[in-house]
């Protein structure tokens, strides 16, 4: 075990996984030399080489297509894109190629890809640099998705994500980047499964639903929930397609009560889709509505105004009052 | 290049193969067999020269929607191929891995980038025994190439040096619009000196031109010099697809004067002048392709459709607990199990 952040235990986790296969590729814009942006990729040029860390042109749809015609030579290419509003060039080859090549060819070609997404808000950044587009992904058939919270499941689920043989869109959350957590790097398999969500906190009344950036945000809530009485079970749901629905449904038997934040809009979002799959579910053992405390139906606003914009520890606990159906604890106004 | 007289023959029987099976799709389109077809009538010299040229032991081909001709040249089953048109499945049956063809698809460009990454592979694996490298070639048309997919490619290639031969079958018409709306400068093989690369550009109504430049462009591909472009300045003499109706946009007058010389012809007459072949070798080209678009025509329809489950399969490497779900609840309701 070690201390690192969690933007090392993915380049500690990225190269294990250059180590064990050398059909692990790492594509992408300013990787090399410089390490990436955010440094994910520190030091492995220089380490494994510019065969197999490399720079590209500056084209998402280049990098996803290029890395097509590698996975179909038997490569396994990890794909940087530098910032979440960056990837909609990208967005047809992973649409139209990377998801359906495997179902195109009857499952003769598969897809190895890993696509690296950081996402998310919260670091005061220009426009384009804060967004949350996961659920597109989600939405089409072919793609695994997944986000990781914290610096053991980075490390974890990247080694896991470069040796699933399906596409992973991976989304990092870039504001807990500096995250410092204990990692273990002697992994082995599959255990905990990339598509199991984790119980980070338990709980009896109420049950948090999120993934990434918000599990921290989601794990204070429910501490400051305790001061007030409330229990509060908290799930990282770590993939978003699949869903670990068990895990879920597991826990809302027992709350009876309902809440998924995320930081991506609402509107065919994915608390819709637990909201609605929950409640078919759990329907006779609900007591009240499921809530969704998310980012609003607006573009990304600009980097003074995103506090309103994101959730936060206020707005997760007036949702857990409302499930409660309690007085909100700040205003006293009715559940 | 001299090509020996054995081969200026089977150039000549594939293309009268091509020609036929490709007429015949669009008559069982018409009768009903086929939900659509998309004829390539009047590139068979670009395709069956280029496809022609393939080594299927090392090299890979990229296709869009309008390969058939291609196909037949690498010795793809041709069921197999018009599975795709009869809407069994999408991207044809014929496995890529084995036919060293990838699936057919539809979106304008979308395999280019492919070609790149599978070339960029072929040089990270290293040459072959002969010290040679094997090649990635990718087909797209006039349309296609205004594609910023095509852009990315080409510079990617070129940044790459990767053994990669870009093959534009500049036919004419991308759907209802003309070349001269589509292709800024007149030439997409002018476009590679942009990217420093090689490129030519051939008549490609003439199997043999097509046969030479596509030749050269891969031996220069295998030495490692890196990518190059040739366009194959052909015309598509049919329609679109079989959903087309070229007469909202071109008059027949118009079609016959810019369609040039047949290059099945073409390629029969220069047989003739030069001694090649006679009467009975055309007229038993002619008997064999009817009798393959026959034998491909019974295929198609002991096809058969494929079980719905498999709707379900191939989504992941191994399915879903949500699609297990689906998969379940579509098999009570429909087969009331």
């Amino acid at each position: 075990m070690s201390s690192m952040t969690l933007s090392r235990a993915i380049n500690s986790g990225l190269r294990r996984a250059l180590e064990d296969d050398p059909k692990v590729l790492l594509m992408g814009e300013d990787i090399g030399t410089l390490g990436g942006v955010f440094r994910v990729t520190d030091g492995l040029q220089k380490d494994f080489g510019a065969h197999r860390v490399m720079d590209t042109p500056l084209a998402e749809a280049g990098i996803i297509g290029t890395a097509v015609g590698l996975a179909y030579r038997g490569y396994r290419p990890v794909c940087e894109i530098q910032f979440d509003g960056f990837i909609y060039p990208g967005f047809d080859q992973i649409i139209t190629q990377v998801a359906k090549l495997h179902y195109r060819t009857g499952g003769a070609v598969k897809m190895p890809l890993t696509i690296r997404v950081p996402f998310g808000g919260g670091i005061g950044a220009v426009e384009h640099h804060s967004e949350s587009p996961e659920a597109y992904f989600a939405h089409t058939a072919g793609l695994r998705v997944v986000s990781c919270s914290n610096p053991q499941d980075a490390h974890t689920m990247i080694r896991q994500a470069v040796a699933c043989d399906d596409p992973v869109m991976f989304f990092e959350p870039k504001r807990r980047y500096w995250t410092k957590g204990e990692v273990d790097e002697e992994i082995t398999g599959q255990t905990p499964s990339i598509d199991s969500a984790a119980i980070v906190a338990a709980g009896d009344d109420v049950t948090l639903v999120t993934y990434g950036p918000l599990v921290a945000t989601a794990r204070d809530a429910a501490i400051a929930a305790s001061d007030e009485g409330v229990s509060v079970e908290v799930i990282d749901l770590r993939s978003l397609s699949p869903i670990d629905f068990a895990t879920v449904e597991a826990s809302v038997r027992k709350t009876g009560r309902l809440v998924v934040t995320h930081e991506a809009s609402q509107f065919g979002g994915i608390g819709a889709e637990i909201a609605a799959s929950i409640t078919r579910r759990c329907f006779y053992y609900l007591e009240a509505a499921p809530e969704r405390v998310t980012g609003f139906d607006v573009p990304y606003p600009a980097a003074e105004l995103e506090d309103h914009h994101l959730p936060d520890l206020d707005r997760m606990l007036d949702a857990v009052d409302r499930v409660m159906d309690r007085h909100n604890s700040l205003s006293g106004r009715e559940g | 290049m001299n090509f020996s007289n054995e081969t200026l023959k089977e150039l000549y029987r594939l293309m009268v193969s091509v020609r036929h099976v490709d007429q015949a799709a669009v008559s069982w389109q018409r009768q009903g067999l086929l939900p659509a077809y998309a004829p390539e009538l009047g590139q068979e010299a670009a395709q069956v020269g280029s496809g022609y040229v393939v080594d299927t032991s090392r090299d890979f081909v990229f296709p869009t929607y309008r390969e058939m001709g291609v196909a037949r040249a690498m010795g793809v089953d041709m069921v197999e191929y018009m599975s795709t048109h009869k809407a069994t499945w999408h991207g044809g049956m014929y496995n890529p891995v084995e036919t060293r063809l990838a699936p057919i698809q539809a979106v304008v460009g979308g395999s280019v980038l492919h070609a790149v990454g599978w070339a960029h592979g072929a040089r990270l694996n290293g040459p072959d025994d002969d010290g040679t490298y094997p090649v990635a070639m990718t087909y797209f048309g006039d349309g296609a190439s205004s594609q910023g997919d095509v852009h990315e490619a080409m510079n990617f290639a070129a940044v790459m040096a990767a053994p990669v031969v870009f093959f534009v079958q500049n036919n004419g018409w991308a759907i209802s619009v003309p070349t001269e709306r589509q292709v800024a400068g007149g030439s997409v093989a002018a476009r590679a000196a942009g990217y420093g690369m090689e490129s030519v550009q051939v008549d490609g109504d003439d199997v043999v031109a097509v046969a030479e430049a596509t030749s050269r462009a891969f031996e220069h591909a295998r030495a490692g010099k890196g990518p190059m472009v040739v366009e194959a300045m052909t015309y598509r003499r049919g329609p679109h697809s079989t959903s087309d109706d070229p007469g909202r946009y071109r008059t027949l007058d118009q079609e016959r004067d810019d369609a040039g010389e047949d290059p099945v012809t073409r390629l029969r007459k220069r047989l003739e002048a030069d001694g090649v072949a006679d009467e009975p070798f055309f007229t038993r080209a002619v008997e064999d392709a009817k009798a393959e678009a026959e034998q491909i025509r019974a295929g198609i329809e002991a096809l058969g459709s494929r079980p719905g489950s498999e709707m379900f399969e191939y989504v992941f490497q191994e399915s879903t607990p949500a699609l297990h779900e689906q998969a379940r609840q579509w098999r009570e309701e429909s087969e009331h199990v």
